[in-house]
Protein backbone atom coordinates (compact mmCIF):
# COMPACT_ATOMS: atom_id res chain seq x y z
CA UNK A 1 0.00 0.00 0.00
CA UNK A 2 1.31 3.61 -0.92
CA UNK A 3 1.77 5.49 2.44
CA UNK A 4 1.35 9.25 2.18
CA UNK A 5 3.06 10.58 5.00
CA UNK A 6 0.72 13.24 7.55
CA UNK A 7 2.73 14.58 9.40
CA UNK A 8 3.14 17.82 6.73
CA UNK A 9 0.26 19.41 8.25
CA UNK A 10 -0.68 23.03 9.31
CA UNK A 11 -2.34 21.51 12.41
CA UNK A 12 0.97 20.40 14.08
CA UNK A 13 2.28 23.29 15.90
CA UNK A 14 5.79 22.91 15.14
CA UNK A 15 5.05 22.58 11.39
CA UNK A 16 2.90 25.59 11.50
CA UNK A 17 5.10 27.84 13.13
CA UNK A 18 8.10 26.87 10.41
CA UNK A 19 5.66 27.36 7.54
CA UNK A 20 5.30 30.85 9.18
CA UNK A 21 8.94 31.59 9.48
CA UNK A 22 9.99 29.63 6.44
CA UNK A 23 12.21 27.53 8.15
CA UNK A 24 13.40 24.40 6.10
CA UNK A 25 14.91 22.34 8.73
CA UNK A 26 11.63 21.27 10.44
CA UNK A 27 9.66 20.51 7.44
CA UNK A 28 12.67 18.47 5.75
CA UNK A 29 13.91 17.01 9.02
CA UNK A 30 10.08 15.42 9.14
CA UNK A 31 9.59 15.04 5.29
CA UNK A 32 13.19 12.60 5.25
CA UNK A 33 11.74 10.65 8.47
CA UNK A 34 8.53 9.91 6.77
CA UNK A 35 10.25 8.91 3.67
CA UNK A 36 12.69 6.73 5.88
CA UNK A 37 9.78 5.14 7.41
CA UNK A 38 8.37 4.23 3.91
CA UNK A 39 5.81 6.69 3.09
CA UNK A 40 6.50 7.12 -1.07
CA UNK A 41 4.33 10.25 -1.16
CA UNK A 42 4.28 12.76 0.97
CA UNK A 43 1.42 15.30 2.36
CA UNK A 44 1.72 19.04 2.09
CA UNK A 45 -1.35 19.93 4.56
CA UNK A 46 -1.20 24.12 4.62
CA UNK A 47 -4.96 24.55 5.04
CA UNK A 48 -7.02 26.92 3.72
CA UNK A 49 -4.15 29.55 3.47
CA UNK A 50 -6.01 32.03 2.07
CA UNK A 51 -3.15 34.82 2.68
CA UNK A 52 -0.14 33.57 0.78
CA UNK A 53 -1.12 30.23 0.01
CA UNK A 54 0.87 30.07 -3.39
CA UNK A 55 4.15 31.26 -1.80
CA UNK A 56 3.29 28.99 0.88
CA UNK A 57 2.39 25.89 -1.19
CA UNK A 58 5.09 26.82 -3.92
CA UNK A 59 7.73 26.68 -0.92
CA UNK A 60 6.79 23.20 0.79
CA UNK A 61 6.93 21.21 -2.78
CA UNK A 62 10.38 22.80 -3.55
CA UNK A 63 11.51 22.40 0.37
CA UNK A 64 10.17 18.98 0.26
CA UNK A 65 11.72 17.69 -2.84
CA UNK A 66 15.17 18.76 -2.15
CA UNK A 67 15.66 15.84 0.29
CA UNK A 68 13.29 13.29 -0.67
CA UNK A 69 12.67 11.75 -3.81
CA UNK A 70 9.11 11.64 -3.81
CA UNK A 71 6.01 13.06 -5.08
CA UNK A 72 3.75 15.39 -2.82
CA UNK A 73 0.07 15.48 -2.24
CA UNK A 74 -0.85 18.90 -2.36
CA UNK A 75 -3.14 19.77 0.42
CA UNK A 76 -5.32 22.87 0.50
CA UNK A 77 -9.25 24.12 -0.31
CA UNK A 78 -6.69 27.32 -2.50
CA UNK A 79 -6.59 26.73 -5.93
CA UNK A 80 -4.42 28.66 -6.71
CA UNK A 81 -2.26 27.41 -3.88
CA UNK A 82 -2.32 24.03 -5.50
CA UNK A 83 -1.62 25.39 -9.01
CA UNK A 84 1.15 26.92 -7.77
CA UNK A 85 2.58 23.57 -6.23
CA UNK A 86 1.74 22.18 -9.57
CA UNK A 87 3.74 24.24 -11.10
CA UNK A 88 7.31 23.71 -9.19
CA UNK A 89 6.38 19.67 -8.58
CA UNK A 90 9.53 17.66 -10.03
CA UNK A 91 7.51 15.05 -11.53
CA UNK A 92 10.63 12.62 -11.90
CA UNK A 93 10.16 10.55 -8.80
CA UNK A 94 6.40 10.13 -9.84
CA UNK A 95 3.32 12.69 -9.85
CA UNK A 96 1.24 14.80 -7.73
CA UNK A 97 -1.73 14.37 -5.85
CA UNK A 98 -3.97 17.07 -5.48
CA UNK A 99 -6.09 16.80 -2.22
CA UNK A 100 -8.78 16.80 -3.47
CA UNK A 101 -12.17 17.56 -5.53
CA UNK A 102 -15.58 16.62 -4.31
CA UNK A 103 -18.79 16.68 -5.36
CA UNK A 104 -19.41 20.57 -4.03
CA UNK A 105 -19.05 22.82 -6.94
CA UNK A 106 -16.68 24.79 -5.79
CA UNK A 107 -14.06 21.94 -5.84
CA UNK A 108 -14.79 21.34 -9.37
CA UNK A 109 -11.80 23.43 -10.90
CA UNK A 110 -9.49 21.44 -9.21
CA UNK A 111 -9.95 18.64 -11.89
CA UNK A 112 -9.47 21.28 -14.15
CA UNK A 113 -6.10 21.66 -12.84
CA UNK A 114 -5.28 17.92 -12.25
CA UNK A 115 -6.41 17.47 -16.23
CA UNK A 116 -4.07 20.92 -16.71
CA UNK A 117 -0.91 19.59 -15.37
CA UNK A 118 -1.08 15.98 -15.86
CA UNK A 119 -1.78 16.01 -12.06
CA UNK A 120 -3.70 12.93 -10.05
CA UNK A 121 -6.60 14.22 -7.82
CA UNK A 122 -8.10 12.67 -4.65
CA UNK A 123 -12.10 12.62 -5.30
CA UNK A 124 -13.70 13.06 -1.96
CA UNK A 125 -17.20 11.45 -1.85
CA UNK A 126 -18.85 14.01 -0.05
CA UNK A 127 -21.22 16.64 -1.62
CA UNK A 128 -22.20 20.18 -0.67
CA UNK A 129 -25.12 19.12 1.41
CA UNK A 130 -23.77 17.29 4.44
CA UNK A 131 -22.37 13.63 4.85
CA UNK A 132 -22.42 10.90 2.89
CA UNK A 133 -25.43 8.42 4.71
CA UNK A 134 -23.57 5.01 3.95
CA UNK A 135 -21.34 3.38 1.41
CA UNK A 136 -24.37 3.46 -1.18
CA UNK A 137 -24.76 7.03 -1.29
CA UNK A 138 -20.67 7.43 -1.25
CA UNK A 139 -20.47 5.09 -4.17
CA UNK A 140 -23.40 7.42 -6.10
CA UNK A 141 -21.32 10.50 -5.32
CA UNK A 142 -18.10 8.52 -6.42
CA UNK A 143 -19.91 7.91 -9.49
CA UNK A 144 -20.60 11.61 -10.21
CA UNK A 145 -17.49 12.61 -9.60
CA UNK A 146 -16.21 9.84 -12.42
CA UNK A 147 -18.45 11.29 -14.95
CA UNK A 148 -17.06 14.83 -14.33
CA UNK A 149 -13.47 14.08 -14.29
CA UNK A 150 -14.45 12.08 -17.83
CA UNK A 151 -15.72 15.74 -18.78
CA UNK A 152 -12.55 17.92 -17.71
CA UNK A 153 -10.49 15.03 -19.41
CA UNK A 154 -9.15 13.45 -16.32
CA UNK A 155 -8.78 9.83 -16.46
CA UNK A 156 -10.20 7.35 -14.31
CA UNK A 157 -6.65 6.03 -13.59
CA UNK A 158 -5.37 9.09 -12.18
CA UNK A 159 -8.79 9.47 -9.66
CA UNK A 160 -8.62 8.26 -6.04
CA UNK A 161 -11.82 7.67 -4.50
CA UNK A 162 -11.58 8.74 -0.78
CA UNK A 163 -15.20 7.81 1.02
CA UNK A 164 -14.27 9.91 3.97
CA UNK A 165 -12.65 7.99 7.08
CA UNK A 166 -15.32 9.63 10.38
CA UNK A 167 -14.14 9.12 14.16
CA UNK A 168 -14.89 6.07 15.97
CA UNK A 169 -16.25 7.99 19.05
CA UNK A 170 -18.71 9.47 17.48
CA UNK A 171 -19.83 8.17 14.20
CA UNK A 172 -19.19 4.36 15.24
CA UNK A 173 -21.25 3.03 11.53
CA UNK A 174 -19.19 4.83 9.53
CA UNK A 175 -16.01 2.46 10.21
CA UNK A 176 -18.01 -0.32 8.50
CA UNK A 177 -19.55 1.73 5.89
CA UNK A 178 -15.82 2.69 4.62
CA UNK A 179 -14.61 -0.62 4.53
CA UNK A 180 -17.57 -1.34 2.18
CA UNK A 181 -17.13 1.81 0.04
CA UNK A 182 -13.87 0.40 -0.54
CA UNK A 183 -14.43 -2.46 -2.10
CA UNK A 184 -17.54 -1.53 -3.67
CA UNK A 185 -15.15 1.95 -5.56
CA UNK A 186 -13.10 -0.80 -7.22
CA UNK A 187 -16.20 -1.98 -8.54
CA UNK A 188 -16.99 0.92 -10.60
CA UNK A 189 -14.46 0.63 -13.24
CA UNK A 190 -12.60 -1.66 -15.10
CA UNK A 191 -9.42 -1.83 -14.00
CA UNK A 192 -10.91 -0.99 -10.26
CA UNK A 193 -10.38 2.52 -8.84
CA UNK A 194 -7.85 3.83 -6.87
CA UNK A 195 -8.65 4.25 -2.81
CA UNK A 196 -7.41 6.45 -0.67
CA UNK A 197 -8.79 7.41 2.98
CA UNK A 198 -7.28 10.02 5.55
CA UNK A 199 -6.60 7.21 7.91
CA UNK A 200 -6.35 8.73 11.28
CA UNK A 201 -9.37 10.40 11.09
CA UNK A 202 -10.61 7.02 12.45
CA UNK A 203 -9.50 7.82 15.85
CA UNK A 204 -9.64 11.32 16.27
CA UNK A 205 -11.08 12.39 19.72
CA UNK A 206 -9.93 9.05 21.37
CA UNK A 207 -7.80 8.85 23.87
CA UNK A 208 -3.87 9.42 22.90
CA UNK A 209 -3.08 5.64 24.20
CA UNK A 210 -5.89 4.10 22.00
CA UNK A 211 -5.13 6.33 18.89
CA UNK A 212 -2.63 3.91 17.21
CA UNK A 213 -4.24 0.69 18.03
CA UNK A 214 -7.36 2.21 16.35
CA UNK A 215 -5.22 3.38 13.30
CA UNK A 216 -3.39 -0.01 13.04
CA UNK A 217 -6.16 -2.07 13.05
CA UNK A 218 -8.20 -0.10 10.69
CA UNK A 219 -5.20 -0.14 8.22
CA UNK A 220 -5.31 -4.10 8.22
CA UNK A 221 -8.89 -4.06 7.69
CA UNK A 222 -9.03 -1.46 4.95
CA UNK A 223 -5.78 -3.03 2.92
CA UNK A 224 -7.51 -6.23 2.99
CA UNK A 225 -10.45 -4.53 1.09
CA UNK A 226 -8.14 -3.57 -1.43
CA UNK A 227 -7.09 -0.13 -0.29
CA UNK A 228 -4.78 0.99 -2.69
CA UNK A 229 -3.04 4.37 -0.44
CA UNK A 230 -3.44 6.38 2.95
CA UNK A 231 -2.83 9.65 3.94
CA UNK A 232 -0.99 8.23 7.57
CA UNK A 233 1.80 8.58 10.27
CA UNK A 234 4.23 5.91 8.48
CA UNK A 235 6.00 5.30 11.97
CA UNK A 236 2.68 4.10 13.05
CA UNK A 237 1.22 1.60 10.09
CA UNK A 238 4.83 0.89 8.22
CA UNK A 239 4.62 -2.38 10.23
CA UNK A 240 0.83 -3.11 9.03
CA UNK A 241 1.30 -2.03 5.79
CA UNK A 242 4.13 -4.31 5.22
CA UNK A 243 2.92 -7.37 6.66
CA UNK A 244 -0.72 -7.11 5.14
CA UNK A 245 0.95 -6.81 1.53
CA UNK A 246 3.16 -9.78 2.47
CA UNK A 247 -0.50 -11.63 3.50
CA UNK A 248 -2.27 -10.79 0.61
CA UNK A 249 0.83 -11.83 -1.91
CA UNK A 250 1.57 -7.83 -2.83
CA UNK A 251 5.33 -8.47 -1.63
CA UNK A 252 7.28 -11.77 -1.73
CA UNK A 253 8.05 -13.00 1.83
CA UNK A 254 11.61 -13.04 2.76
CA UNK A 255 12.86 -13.57 6.78
CA UNK A 256 13.67 -9.74 6.64
CA UNK A 257 10.46 -8.28 4.75
CA UNK A 258 9.84 -6.08 7.83
CA UNK A 259 13.56 -4.02 7.06
CA UNK A 260 12.83 -3.64 3.08
CA UNK B 1 -13.87 -6.08 -35.67
CA UNK B 2 -9.98 -7.25 -35.50
CA UNK B 3 -7.92 -9.30 -33.07
CA UNK B 4 -5.68 -7.29 -30.89
CA UNK B 5 -3.19 -9.78 -28.82
CA UNK B 6 -3.64 -8.92 -25.14
CA UNK B 7 0.10 -7.41 -24.26
CA UNK B 8 1.27 -7.48 -20.52
CA UNK B 9 3.27 -4.28 -19.31
CA UNK B 10 5.28 -4.37 -15.56
CA UNK B 11 6.56 -1.73 -13.10
CA UNK B 12 9.55 -3.19 -12.94
CA UNK B 13 12.76 -3.86 -14.62
CA UNK B 14 15.72 -6.11 -14.23
CA UNK B 15 19.44 -4.56 -13.78
CA UNK B 16 21.80 -4.46 -16.39
CA UNK B 17 24.85 -6.09 -15.11
CA UNK B 18 28.19 -6.15 -17.22
CA UNK B 19 30.73 -8.22 -16.79
CA UNK B 20 34.65 -7.67 -18.19
CA UNK B 21 35.89 -5.23 -19.70
CA UNK B 22 36.42 -3.49 -23.01
CA UNK B 23 35.17 -4.66 -26.38
CA UNK B 24 35.27 -8.29 -24.65
CA UNK B 25 32.90 -7.05 -22.01
CA UNK B 26 29.50 -8.94 -21.71
CA UNK B 27 26.33 -6.93 -20.38
CA UNK B 28 22.87 -9.15 -19.68
CA UNK B 29 19.72 -8.35 -18.11
CA UNK B 30 18.04 -4.67 -18.44
CA UNK B 31 14.76 -6.36 -19.81
CA UNK B 32 11.38 -4.96 -18.89
CA UNK B 33 9.01 -8.23 -20.04
CA UNK B 34 9.09 -11.89 -19.52
CA UNK B 35 12.08 -13.60 -21.54
CA UNK B 36 12.24 -13.22 -24.91
CA UNK B 37 8.65 -11.28 -25.19
CA UNK B 38 9.86 -8.28 -27.09
CA UNK B 39 6.93 -7.95 -28.57
CA UNK B 40 5.36 -6.56 -24.87
CA UNK B 41 8.65 -3.72 -23.98
CA UNK B 42 12.30 -3.93 -23.90
CA UNK B 43 14.83 -6.68 -24.44
CA UNK B 44 17.95 -4.79 -25.05
CA UNK B 45 20.07 -7.54 -24.15
CA UNK B 46 20.72 -11.44 -25.28
CA UNK B 47 21.46 -13.93 -23.12
CA UNK B 48 24.80 -15.08 -22.16
CA UNK B 49 26.90 -18.65 -22.22
CA UNK B 50 30.37 -18.89 -20.38
CA UNK B 51 31.94 -22.15 -20.91
CA UNK B 52 33.02 -24.18 -18.08
CA UNK B 53 36.69 -24.76 -17.52
CA UNK B 54 37.91 -26.54 -14.42
CA UNK B 55 41.08 -26.44 -13.08
CA UNK B 56 41.87 -30.03 -12.74
CA UNK B 57 41.29 -32.48 -15.76
CA UNK B 58 37.51 -33.52 -16.13
CA UNK B 59 37.73 -37.11 -14.85
CA UNK B 60 34.36 -37.38 -13.47
CA UNK B 61 32.86 -35.95 -16.86
CA UNK B 62 31.61 -38.64 -19.48
CA UNK B 63 33.09 -39.31 -22.73
CA UNK B 64 30.92 -37.29 -24.79
CA UNK B 65 32.21 -34.08 -23.28
CA UNK B 66 35.05 -34.93 -21.88
CA UNK B 67 36.42 -36.04 -25.08
CA UNK B 68 35.79 -32.75 -26.67
CA UNK B 69 39.01 -31.09 -24.16
CA UNK B 70 41.01 -34.20 -24.01
CA UNK B 71 44.25 -32.33 -25.52
CA UNK B 72 43.60 -29.31 -23.29
CA UNK B 73 42.52 -30.45 -20.37
CA UNK B 74 45.84 -31.04 -18.56
CA UNK B 75 45.68 -27.79 -17.37
CA UNK B 76 43.52 -24.40 -17.00
CA UNK B 77 45.28 -21.99 -19.26
CA UNK B 78 45.26 -24.13 -22.56
CA UNK B 79 41.78 -25.29 -21.82
CA UNK B 80 40.42 -21.92 -20.96
CA UNK B 81 42.75 -20.55 -24.45
CA UNK B 82 41.13 -23.19 -26.29
CA UNK B 83 37.33 -22.39 -25.17
CA UNK B 84 38.36 -18.79 -26.23
CA UNK B 85 40.56 -18.80 -29.54
CA UNK B 86 39.26 -22.45 -30.96
CA UNK B 87 35.11 -22.27 -29.82
CA UNK B 88 34.33 -18.85 -29.78
CA UNK B 89 33.80 -18.42 -25.62
CA UNK B 90 32.63 -15.10 -24.98
CA UNK B 91 33.05 -15.92 -21.38
CA UNK B 92 34.79 -18.31 -19.55
CA UNK B 93 33.81 -20.20 -16.09
CA UNK B 94 36.51 -21.26 -14.36
CA UNK B 95 35.60 -23.54 -11.69
CA UNK B 96 37.89 -24.32 -9.08
CA UNK B 97 37.29 -28.09 -8.01
CA UNK B 98 40.58 -28.91 -7.00
CA UNK B 99 40.54 -26.98 -3.94
CA UNK B 100 37.43 -28.89 -2.61
CA UNK B 101 38.47 -30.78 0.41
CA UNK B 102 37.53 -34.40 -1.25
CA UNK B 103 39.20 -33.28 -4.44
CA UNK B 104 42.64 -32.47 -3.91
CA UNK B 105 42.23 -29.83 -1.28
CA UNK B 106 43.81 -27.54 -3.19
CA UNK B 107 45.29 -23.96 -1.00
CA UNK B 108 43.71 -20.46 -1.16
CA UNK B 109 46.97 -19.77 -2.71
CA UNK B 110 47.44 -22.32 -5.22
CA UNK B 111 43.79 -21.29 -6.73
CA UNK B 112 44.53 -17.54 -6.68
CA UNK B 113 47.82 -18.82 -8.53
CA UNK B 114 45.62 -20.63 -11.06
CA UNK B 115 43.05 -17.71 -11.41
CA UNK B 116 46.29 -15.27 -11.99
CA UNK B 117 47.39 -17.66 -15.12
CA UNK B 118 44.39 -18.13 -16.65
CA UNK B 119 43.42 -14.65 -16.27
CA UNK B 120 46.71 -13.63 -18.02
CA UNK B 121 45.85 -16.12 -20.76
CA UNK B 122 42.29 -14.93 -21.80
CA UNK B 123 41.29 -11.72 -22.75
CA UNK B 124 37.07 -12.58 -22.59
CA UNK B 125 35.23 -12.11 -19.18
CA UNK B 126 35.88 -14.67 -16.19
CA UNK B 127 33.38 -16.03 -13.99
CA UNK B 128 35.69 -17.91 -11.03
CA UNK B 129 33.66 -20.53 -9.10
CA UNK B 130 34.58 -22.24 -5.75
CA UNK B 131 34.28 -25.57 -5.18
CA UNK B 132 30.44 -25.24 -3.92
CA UNK B 133 31.99 -26.65 -0.24
CA UNK B 134 31.01 -23.47 2.06
CA UNK B 135 33.55 -23.63 4.18
CA UNK B 136 36.73 -24.20 2.09
CA UNK B 137 35.12 -21.24 -0.69
CA UNK B 138 34.91 -18.74 2.27
CA UNK B 139 38.55 -19.28 2.15
CA UNK B 140 39.82 -20.03 -1.61
CA UNK B 141 37.35 -17.13 -2.80
CA UNK B 142 38.68 -14.20 -0.57
CA UNK B 143 42.34 -15.02 -1.94
CA UNK B 144 41.17 -15.02 -5.41
CA UNK B 145 39.20 -12.06 -5.26
CA UNK B 146 42.54 -10.03 -4.65
CA UNK B 147 44.49 -11.51 -7.50
CA UNK B 148 40.69 -10.68 -9.71
CA UNK B 149 40.87 -6.92 -8.15
CA UNK B 150 39.77 -4.48 -10.98
CA UNK B 151 39.35 -7.09 -14.03
CA UNK B 152 35.02 -6.42 -13.22
CA UNK B 153 35.31 -10.46 -13.17
CA UNK B 154 31.97 -12.70 -11.55
CA UNK B 155 32.58 -14.14 -8.44
CA UNK B 156 30.83 -17.01 -6.38
CA UNK B 157 29.17 -18.65 -5.05
CA UNK B 158 27.98 -16.82 -2.21
CA UNK B 159 25.66 -18.62 -0.11
CA UNK B 160 23.57 -18.24 2.88
CA UNK B 161 26.20 -20.06 5.45
CA UNK B 162 29.29 -18.25 3.93
CA UNK B 163 27.85 -15.03 2.86
CA UNK B 164 29.71 -12.64 4.72
CA UNK B 165 33.47 -13.06 3.94
CA UNK B 166 32.41 -13.30 0.13
CA UNK B 167 30.45 -10.31 0.06
CA UNK B 168 33.71 -8.22 1.65
CA UNK B 169 35.80 -9.56 -0.54
CA UNK B 170 33.73 -9.03 -3.61
CA UNK B 171 33.24 -5.36 -2.62
CA UNK B 172 37.22 -4.17 -1.51
CA UNK B 173 38.13 -5.60 -5.04
CA UNK B 174 34.96 -3.89 -7.08
CA UNK B 175 33.75 -7.29 -8.21
CA UNK B 176 30.26 -8.45 -9.48
CA UNK B 177 28.66 -11.31 -7.53
CA UNK B 178 26.85 -14.54 -7.43
CA UNK B 179 24.09 -15.21 -4.32
CA UNK B 180 22.86 -18.85 -4.50
CA UNK B 181 20.19 -20.03 -2.44
CA UNK B 182 18.91 -23.96 -2.53
CA UNK B 183 16.00 -23.63 -4.95
CA UNK B 184 13.98 -21.89 -2.34
CA UNK B 185 12.23 -18.26 -3.59
CA UNK B 186 11.64 -16.48 -0.57
CA UNK B 187 15.55 -17.96 0.47
CA UNK B 188 16.92 -16.61 -2.62
CA UNK B 189 15.23 -12.83 -1.22
CA UNK B 190 16.21 -12.99 2.12
CA UNK B 191 19.66 -14.08 0.73
CA UNK B 192 19.92 -11.11 -1.54
CA UNK B 193 18.34 -9.11 1.46
CA UNK B 194 20.89 -9.57 3.57
CA UNK B 195 24.01 -9.11 1.32
CA UNK B 196 22.23 -5.42 0.58
CA UNK B 197 22.47 -4.96 4.15
CA UNK B 198 26.06 -5.44 4.21
CA UNK B 199 26.56 -2.45 1.89
CA UNK B 200 26.93 -4.49 -1.41
CA UNK B 201 25.65 -2.75 -4.28
CA UNK B 202 22.60 -4.59 -5.42
CA UNK B 203 22.99 -3.70 -9.06
CA UNK B 204 25.95 -5.59 -8.74
CA UNK B 205 24.56 -8.96 -7.33
CA UNK B 206 23.53 -12.54 -9.97
CA UNK B 207 20.77 -14.61 -8.16
CA UNK B 208 21.69 -18.64 -8.80
CA UNK B 209 18.12 -20.16 -7.02
CA UNK B 210 20.06 -23.05 -8.11
CA UNK B 211 19.74 -25.71 -11.25
CA UNK B 212 19.05 -28.70 -11.91
CA UNK B 213 18.58 -31.17 -14.97
CA UNK B 214 15.77 -32.02 -17.29
CA UNK B 215 13.86 -34.52 -15.22
CA UNK B 216 15.95 -34.55 -12.15
CA UNK B 217 14.16 -31.14 -10.29
CA UNK B 218 13.86 -29.32 -13.86
CA UNK B 219 10.37 -28.00 -13.22
CA UNK B 220 11.68 -26.43 -9.73
CA UNK B 221 14.51 -24.22 -10.50
CA UNK B 222 11.87 -23.37 -13.85
CA UNK B 223 9.25 -22.14 -11.51
CA UNK B 224 11.56 -20.65 -8.90
CA UNK B 225 13.30 -18.99 -11.99
CA UNK B 226 9.71 -17.59 -13.33
CA UNK B 227 8.43 -16.53 -10.11
CA UNK B 228 11.47 -14.29 -9.07
CA UNK B 229 11.44 -12.63 -12.81
CA UNK B 230 7.59 -11.99 -12.03
CA UNK B 231 8.46 -10.48 -8.69
CA UNK B 232 10.78 -8.23 -10.24
CA UNK B 233 8.48 -7.19 -13.28
CA UNK B 234 5.11 -6.78 -11.73
CA UNK B 235 5.81 -6.72 -8.00
CA UNK B 236 8.80 -4.10 -9.00
CA UNK B 237 10.75 -6.04 -5.84
CA UNK B 238 14.25 -4.32 -6.12
CA UNK B 239 15.95 -7.32 -4.18
CA UNK B 240 14.89 -10.21 -7.34
CA UNK B 241 15.74 -7.70 -10.41
CA UNK B 242 19.47 -9.13 -10.33
CA UNK B 243 20.17 -10.93 -13.36
CA UNK B 244 19.70 -14.89 -13.19
CA UNK B 245 22.42 -17.47 -13.64
CA UNK B 246 21.97 -21.32 -14.36
CA UNK B 247 24.82 -23.25 -13.40
CA UNK B 248 23.35 -25.92 -16.36
CA UNK B 249 26.12 -28.86 -17.32
CA UNK B 250 27.10 -29.34 -13.85
CA UNK B 251 24.32 -30.79 -13.01
CA UNK B 252 23.36 -32.32 -16.64
CA UNK B 253 26.51 -34.27 -16.88
CA UNK B 254 25.87 -36.52 -14.28
CA UNK B 255 22.69 -37.37 -14.67
CA UNK B 256 22.13 -41.13 -16.14
CA UNK B 257 20.65 -40.29 -19.71
CA UNK B 258 23.84 -38.46 -20.54
CA UNK B 259 26.20 -41.03 -19.10
CA UNK B 260 23.77 -44.84 -19.60
CA UNK B 261 25.72 -46.77 -22.74
CA UNK B 262 23.54 -47.55 -25.54
CA UNK B 263 24.70 -51.46 -25.25
CA UNK B 264 22.58 -51.09 -21.85
CA UNK B 265 19.69 -48.68 -23.00
CA UNK B 266 19.71 -49.47 -26.69
CA UNK B 267 15.92 -47.98 -26.80
CA UNK B 268 17.50 -44.60 -25.54
CA UNK B 269 19.37 -44.24 -28.72
CA UNK B 270 22.47 -42.63 -29.32
CA UNK B 271 24.41 -41.79 -26.05
CA UNK B 272 26.51 -38.80 -27.47
CA UNK B 273 23.49 -37.09 -29.45
CA UNK B 274 21.21 -37.94 -25.90
CA UNK B 275 23.86 -36.45 -23.45
CA UNK B 276 24.46 -33.21 -25.72
CA UNK B 277 20.50 -32.72 -26.19
CA UNK B 278 20.22 -33.46 -22.46
CA UNK B 279 21.90 -29.83 -21.99
CA UNK B 280 21.13 -27.95 -25.19
CA UNK B 281 17.27 -28.30 -23.66
CA UNK B 282 17.75 -28.37 -19.97
CA UNK B 283 19.78 -24.89 -20.84
CA UNK B 284 17.39 -23.67 -23.34
CA UNK B 285 14.40 -24.31 -20.52
CA UNK B 286 16.18 -21.86 -17.97
CA UNK B 287 16.65 -19.51 -20.68
CA UNK B 288 12.64 -19.34 -21.23
CA UNK B 289 12.23 -19.20 -17.40
CA UNK B 290 14.10 -15.84 -17.22
CA UNK B 291 17.79 -17.31 -16.79
CA UNK B 292 20.37 -14.42 -18.37
CA UNK B 293 23.84 -15.97 -18.02
CA UNK B 294 24.05 -19.99 -18.50
CA UNK B 295 27.52 -22.10 -17.59
CA UNK B 296 27.73 -25.10 -19.83
CA UNK B 297 30.33 -27.57 -20.83
CA UNK B 298 29.94 -28.88 -24.44
CA UNK B 299 30.32 -26.84 -27.26
CA UNK B 300 27.50 -28.72 -29.45
CA UNK B 301 25.23 -27.65 -26.97
CA UNK B 302 26.18 -24.16 -26.26
CA UNK B 303 25.74 -23.63 -30.49
CA UNK B 304 22.29 -25.31 -30.36
CA UNK B 305 21.43 -22.84 -27.53
CA UNK B 306 22.99 -20.29 -29.45
CA UNK B 307 20.81 -20.85 -32.19
CA UNK B 308 18.12 -20.97 -30.44
CA UNK B 309 18.60 -17.09 -29.10
CA UNK B 310 18.95 -16.30 -32.61
CA UNK B 311 15.87 -17.45 -33.58
CA UNK B 312 14.01 -15.77 -31.08
CA UNK B 313 15.33 -12.70 -32.67
CA UNK B 314 15.83 -11.02 -29.35
CA UNK B 315 17.32 -7.88 -30.45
Amino acid sequence: MLIIGEKLSIIAKRVREAMLKKDKGPIQEIAKRQWDEGSRMIDANIGPAEDGGEELMEWMVTTIQEVVSAPVCLDTTNYKAIEAGLKVHNNEWGRPLINSTSNDPERFPMLELAAKYNSQIIGLTVGKGGLPADAEERCAIAAEIMARAMEYGVPLEDIYLDPLVLQIATSQDHAMHVIRAIKMFQELNDPPMKTVVGLSNISNGCPKHVRPILNKYYAALLMYNGLTAAIADSHEIGEVSKTIDVITGKTLYAHSYLEM
Amino acid sequence: MPFTPPKESYNGKTFELTIGQGDKAVTVGGENVLAFHAFEGSVPREPAVAFEVQDMPPDDWPETVAEVFKNVSSGPVTWAKYCQDSLGAGIIALRLVSTHPDRGDASADQAAETVRKVLAAINVPLIVLGSNHAEKDAAVLVKVAEVLKGTNSLLGKAQESNYKTIVAAAMANDLKLIAMSELDINLSKQLNILIGQMGFDKEKLVTDPMSSALSYGLEYTYSVMERIKLAALAQNDATLQAPMLADVGMFVWKVKETQAAEADLPAWGSLRERGIEWEAVTATSFLIAGADILIMRHPEAIGAVKKFIADMEVK
